[in-house]
């Protein structure tokens, strides 16, 4: 099997030339960087219609990732959801997550385009991590910028960072979260364009990278398409994931967009509660606008300030979302709904103690998600659903906040 | 006052202009607006009036820091039309230099038509390029705006064109690759990228922002550019008080009076 799935079906033709899903998307940079967003979309096609480049990645996929990953049918946990669940196991590729299908691929692109160094932004440190990861595998120089909020309450991750041979920058401007590193990371590479490329962390950001991102992490919904088709004869009735910027989420939907039957789902942080206005939910809770380079749904105030988002999850907690979303949001082909904090920790615990799976907190989401919309699935089915689960990732992560959430750590250790 | 009519008084007297940056609400509305009319009676010949936004990719520290202290202090964008309009009363042509969304969220057409009532003269735009401009391009004729889009050393001889086909007022040139603020020394490719823009066959005028912070500096870019564009250099004057903003003002407005003859072609 491909693993990286490439291939161009009819939903491929989108976005158009010049970077946009019907009104979203397209680049809102400055002049400076339009040459080198130009030179990428350029290297990015080229690699794309490249076999040996296609070759390349999937082999690193293979053999240094550890995909394509197992879709894995939950037997104790279909029973307490009432489907069918079939999870999508990107919790067993090499650094935890989706995300490395998508540094490995931008990173080859960055060696191909002759680029020695890459920059990246990251939240948590999830995309950090793999950023540094795939530079070190390929051996180019990486800087990381992250919210000096973000080292503090990451530290292990900025030590695994630096353990993996990168530079760790903590951003202390604006709100000192992960839009600011995304800030002083498009100011980096304004100011150093010629030799680096700007390894973005999600199918956000301007053209190419929303369409350059997808490409890369696609092959979590061409796998799991086949491998449905294998374990259980049919296409699912589902397919459902997180959503942050929107990677894993794109990534399992681009391969299912022409199957009209199978219904796309999409659960954004909803933190604590849409009444709370303390979520991350830009498609349910936000307006269109421009951010980082796009045209999309954003969190933002009358004056089109941006607004701050919360969610338990960090890789959620970013208050816009990419364009190709937006787009599958507005013309109704998936559909979006919002889950708390809450929601989310009981599905981490039930997962938990059903399929001896700690997933990440992010992929909870998608779960629990999954459990609001089976019953209405069933309804409109008239029988028992199947649904493809994206969990995107490990929980090792987030074992703090776990552990807090539910009581289980001694005083001390909190 | 219009940004042609700034541009000819200056060319008139055998000069360039001053371009002086301050944004709006910093430290205060009030102050932000004495300020800016402390530097037309210094000597700029224009005035950008920045509008504070949370994510404002293009800027260095500097003016971070204190669009950051504008927003922090509760500056809106109603209070950027108010600072247009006491400015403009001043005398000097003033445009706004704002990021696209704050725009976008206000309506594009509505926003233009309350700037141009505000007696504001147009816009700068550094995260909006020509090819996602077409609402304003509409807006800007339908309310008679000036569009200063930028330009810079990276954009390739069809973009600097297509992109200076779509300016009204004037050009921008970012001087160097990179962020706004204060650097020891002017870039070597700003004379150049001047040099490519007039090579489209354009009559506007040409301003080289991004670096100027003395009066040396401001000499030498008046050598070879219609305007001097500063702002990270009056923003920390201004941190350091009112009376080092006018000082630095007027040391600016002596060096675009002294241009240093251009520098060879060759760098
Ligand atoms: C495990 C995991 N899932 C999901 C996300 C959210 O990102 P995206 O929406 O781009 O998939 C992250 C981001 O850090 C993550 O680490």
């Amino acid at each position: 099997m491909s693993t990286a799935g490439h291939g161009s079906d009819a939903a491929g033709q989108r976005p158009d030339a010049t970077g946009h899903w019907g009104r979203f998307g397209g680049r809102f940079v400055p002049e400076a960087l339009v040459a080198a967003l130009d030179e990428l979309a350029d290297a990015h096609a080229a690699a794309m219609a490249d076999d040996g480049f296609r070759a390349e990645f999937d082999a690193m996929l293979r053999e240094y990732a550890n995909c394509p990953s197992p879709l894995y049918e939950a037997r104790r946990l279909s029973e307490a959801v009432g489907a069918r669940v079939l999870l999508k196991r990107e919790d067993l590729n090499h650094t935890g997550a989706h995300k490395v299908r998508n540094v490995l691929g931008q990173a080859l692109l960055a060696r191909r385009m002759g680029k020695p160094r890459v920059i990246a932004e990251t939240g948590a440190g999830q995309h950090g991590v793999a950023a540094a990861t795939a530079a070190a595998y390929l051996d180019l120089e990486c800087v990381v910028y992250m919210g000096e909020v973000d080292t503090r309450r990451q530290a292990l991750n900025v030590a695994r960072m630096r353990m993996l041979g990168a530079t760790v920058v903590p951003v202390d401007t604006g709100s000192r979260t992960l839009k600011d590193a995304i800030n002083e990371a498009l100011r980096d590479w304004v100011t150093n364009v010629d030799k680096t490329h700007y390894l973005l962390g999600t199918a956000a950001g301007p053209h190419p990278f929303p369409a350059m991102v997808r490409d890369f992490v696609r092959g979590i919904g061409v796998e799991a398409r086949e491998q449905c088709l294998v374990a259980t004869g049919a296409l699912p009735d589902a397919v459902t994931a997180c959503v942050g910027g929107g990677s894993n989420a794109i990534g399992a939907f681009h391969a299912f967009l022409d199957d009209a039957p199978v219904r796309l789902y999409g659960f954004e942080a909803g933190g604590d509660g849409m009444a709370t206005g303390r979520h991350a939910a830009s498609l349910t809770g936000g307006a269109v606008g421009v951010l980082h380079g796009a045209r999309t749904y954003l969190l933002q105030d009358d004056d089109g300030q941006t607004v701050e988002s919360h969610s338990i999850s960090a890789g959620l907690d970013y208050p816009a979302v990419g364009p190709e979303h937006a787009w599958l949001h507005a013309t109704g082909r998936a559909d979006y709904r919002a889950v708390t904090d809450a929601e989310a920790m009981e599905a981490f615990a039930l997962l938990s103690r059903t399929e001896g799976i700690i997933c990440a907190i992010e992929s909870a989401h998608a779960l629990a998600g999954t459990m609001r919309v089976v019953p209405e699935l069933a309804a409109a089915l008239g029988r028992r659903p199947t649904v493809v689960v994206t969990l995107s990732g490990r929980g090792d992560k987030d074992m703090t906040t776990a552990g807090t959430w539910f009581g289980l750590l001694a005083e001390g250790d909190r | 006052m219009s940004v042609t009519a700034a541009f000819d008084r200056a060319r008139a007297e055998g000069r360039a202009a001053l371009v002086a940056y301050l944004p709006a609400g910093y430290p205060s509305v009030a102050e932000g607006i004495e300020a800016m009319r402390a530097v037309v009676a210094a000597g700029a010949d224009l005035v950008e009036v920045g509008l504070p936004y949370s994510d404002p990719v293009m800027d260095g520290p500097v003016i971070q820091r204190a669009t950051q202290a504008a927003l922090g202090a509760g500056c809106r964008t109603a209070d950027v039309l108010r600072t247009v309009e006491a400015v403009a009363a001043a005398g000097a042509p003033v445009v706004v230099m704002t990021y696209w969304n704050p725009v976008e969220r206000y309506g594009v057409d509505s926003f233009a038509r309350d700037l141009a009532a505000a007696g504001g003269a147009g816009l700068i735009t550094p995260d909006l390029i020509p090819d996602e401009a077409g609402e304003w391009l509409a807006a800007a004729d339908t309310h008679d705006l000036d569009r200063i889009f930028l330009v810079s050393p990276s954009s390739t001889d069809a973009r600097l064109a297509a992109t200076v086909a779509r300016c009204r007022g004037f050009v921008y040139a970012t001087a160097v690759m990179g962020v706004t603020g204060a650097r020891e020394q002017t870039s070597q490719a700003a004379p150049e990228l001047v040099r490519r823009v007039r090579a489209t066959g354009t009559t506007l005028p040409v301003g080289v922002g991004l670096g100027v912070r003395d009066r040396a500096q401001a000499a030498t870019v008046a050598g070879y550019a219609d305007a001097v564009i500063v702002g990270s250099a009056l923003v920390d004057a201004l941190a350091s008080g009112p009376a080092r903003l006018t000082e630095l003002t007027a040391d600016l407005a002596a060096g675009i009076r002294t241009p240093l003859s251009p520098p060879p072609a060759s760098i």
